[in-house]
């Protein structure tokens, strides 16, 4: 019996203008529960692949496929968890960490009205599993970068995603950070079982856990384990590399 | 000073714009869209001048106008861009064209005029309050009931619509909602002053508050308090009562700004 994969993308070709394609020709299976990370040069499609694997674009040739559905019109939106490229709050309000991650609660929870005790109960343990209970009612804009960056992926874990994917995670915050980041994820695939797609154009903090690599300059030019992945073009800037 | 009516009438518009205005203000702010109203309030003016025209009451004709120029602004702004920008400037300064062509047909391009743009607090009546209260009700209904839905779209308006929010439906009803708020807000201040209302307790507060909820209930709270303080002020010294309350709106914000500045925040 053939397994949904959790992402399918057959030969999918995108351009935001006539006759300039970003991708061309991507073909890729993200099986359930697999942790994997997409890095690539700046400008080399990422961000653009996120946007087809989450639906919010179309592709120009080709088909993209959320656990089995057309990923425009997928029907279970609800159970995406998405971090944008600048994770920064949209208002001037100082939101607290809990107001943020009851953001999250939202698609799931419902939108009119009040939030139910099991809302509730579900945003605490989102804080919880991030490690940021004792600062749960601080406003995010006293927190240090690190921090502001889980509370933010809490936010997507009080969804209950099926799919958790971030777009340059790691922007701004030092190799130390990447690292905390990079582990912390590496516990919550094991706990939560949740499908993570973790996208950067630096790769050496989350290289040790993910499962799968893959490399993207407008096509994929590599999709393996990152141990198989040739000496060269391991990310030279960081530690592991 | 209570035992005029005319004050009575006045306090109790004065209490549901003050509290209605920033209520709505708060997401329009935290969205930096803090000119939307602004913008309406072109469009109502165009209402107004359209109700005087054509003899029907103005005040619908500019809710009317208002509500529908609030969605083409939101439709508009949500299309992004240079064209959705010179598109907005468009309907703004088509608004306030069309409304002065108007009111020069209509002959009434005089004093009557300014208690649409200037408010005119101290001649609402009795069936103006009802109409004030019951239409305030219904907009801080709203977004009560909203309140989690739009501050959600405030922290993560991306991740939001990826998890199937419905965005468009939710920026359409605090256009809506601002439009309401303009439109009733003619009468205590004015088309040219009701944006100050919107958006001045709100971020005043802002300064002050320690959360996003603390910040919601601050700013209605300087809001009623400005109205309260504006009011009694303009009618013992004799001021214009819109422009009283702005200012009253103004000082607590730049008492904000100071204190917050010395704060270090």
């Amino acid at each position: 019996m053939r397994v949904t994969p959790a992402v399918e993308l057959d030969d999918v070709s995108f351009g935001y203008r006539p006759g300039q394609r970003v991708l061309e020709g991507v073909t890729l299976r993200l099986g359930e529960g697999e942790f994997v990370a997409v890095a690539g040069p700046n400008g080399g499609g990422k961000t653009t692949l996120v946007r087809l694997i989450l639906g919010l674009e179309r592709p120009g040739d080709g088909r993209a496929l959320l656990f089995g559905e057309p990923a425009h019109r997928f029907s279970q939106r609800r159970t995406l968890g998405y971090l944008a490229q600048r994770f920064e709050l949209g208002g001037d309000a100082p939101a607290t960490v809990r107001e943020v991650v009851s953001a999250g609660r939202l698609a799931a929870g419902g939108l009119i009205g009040p939030m139910r005790r099991r809302d509730r109960e579900l945003v605490a343990e989102a804080i919880e599993r991030v490690g940021l209970s004792e600062r749960a009612d601080a406003p995010l804009r006293t927190l240090s970068g690190g921090q502001q960056q889980r509370a933010f992926i809490a936010k997507a874990l009080a969804g209950e995603p099926s799919l958790l994917v971030l777009d340059e995670p790691t922007t701004g915050v030092d190799a130390e950070t990447q690292e905390s980041l990079a582990a912390l994820l590496d516990r919550l695939h094991s706990e939560l079982g949740v499908t993570i797609v973790y996208v950067s154009h630096e790769f050496g903090a989350v290289e040790r856990f993910v499962q799968r690599l893959v490399l993207v300059r407008r096509t994929i030019v590599f999709d393996g384990s990152p141990q198989e992945l040739p000496g060269i073009w391991h990310d030279p800037s960081h530690v592991h590399a | 000073m209570l035992e005029s009516e005319f004050m009575r009438l006045a306090l109790g518009a004065g209490i549901v714009i003050g509290v209605l205005a920033p209520a709505v203000g708060f997401f329009l702010v935290q969205r930096r869209q803090s000119l939307i109203g602004d913008g309406i309030g072109h469009v109502a003016f165009a209402g107004v001048a359209a109700g005087i025209l054509l003899d029907v009451s103005p005040v619908l004709t500019a809710l009317v106008a208002a509500v529908l120029g609030g969605v083409v602004i939101e439709v508009l702004r949500s299309r992004g861009g240079t064209a959705g920008d010179q598109a907005l400037a468009l309907v703004f300064y088509t608004g306030i064209a069309l409304g002065v062509v108007l009111i020069s047909t209509a002959g009434a391009l005089n004093v009557d005029l300014f208690q649409y743009l200037f408010g005119s607090i101290l001649t609402v009546t009795r069936t103006d309050l009802v109409v004030i209260a019951a239409l305030g009700a219904v907009g801080l209904a709203t977004v009560g009931l909203l309140y989690r839905a739009l501050a959600a779209v405030v922290v993560d308006e991306e991740g939001a619509r990826v998890a199937g929010v419905p965005i468009g439906g939710l920026n359409i009803a605090v256009a809506a909602l601002a439009a309401v708020t303009v439109a009733l807000s003619m009468r205590v201040v004015g088309i040219l002053l009701v944006a100050a209302l919107m958006v001045l307790p709100v971020s005043a507060a802002g300064r002050m508050a320690w959360s996003m909820r603390s910040t919601f209930v601050l700013a209605m709270a300087i809001g009623l308090g400005s109205s309260l303080v504006g009011l009694t002020i303009s009618y013992y010294a004799d001021l214009p009562p819109g422009g009283t309350i702005v200012l009253a709106a103004a000082v607590v914000f730049g008492t904000a700004v100071v204190v917050s500045a010395a704060r270090g925040r």
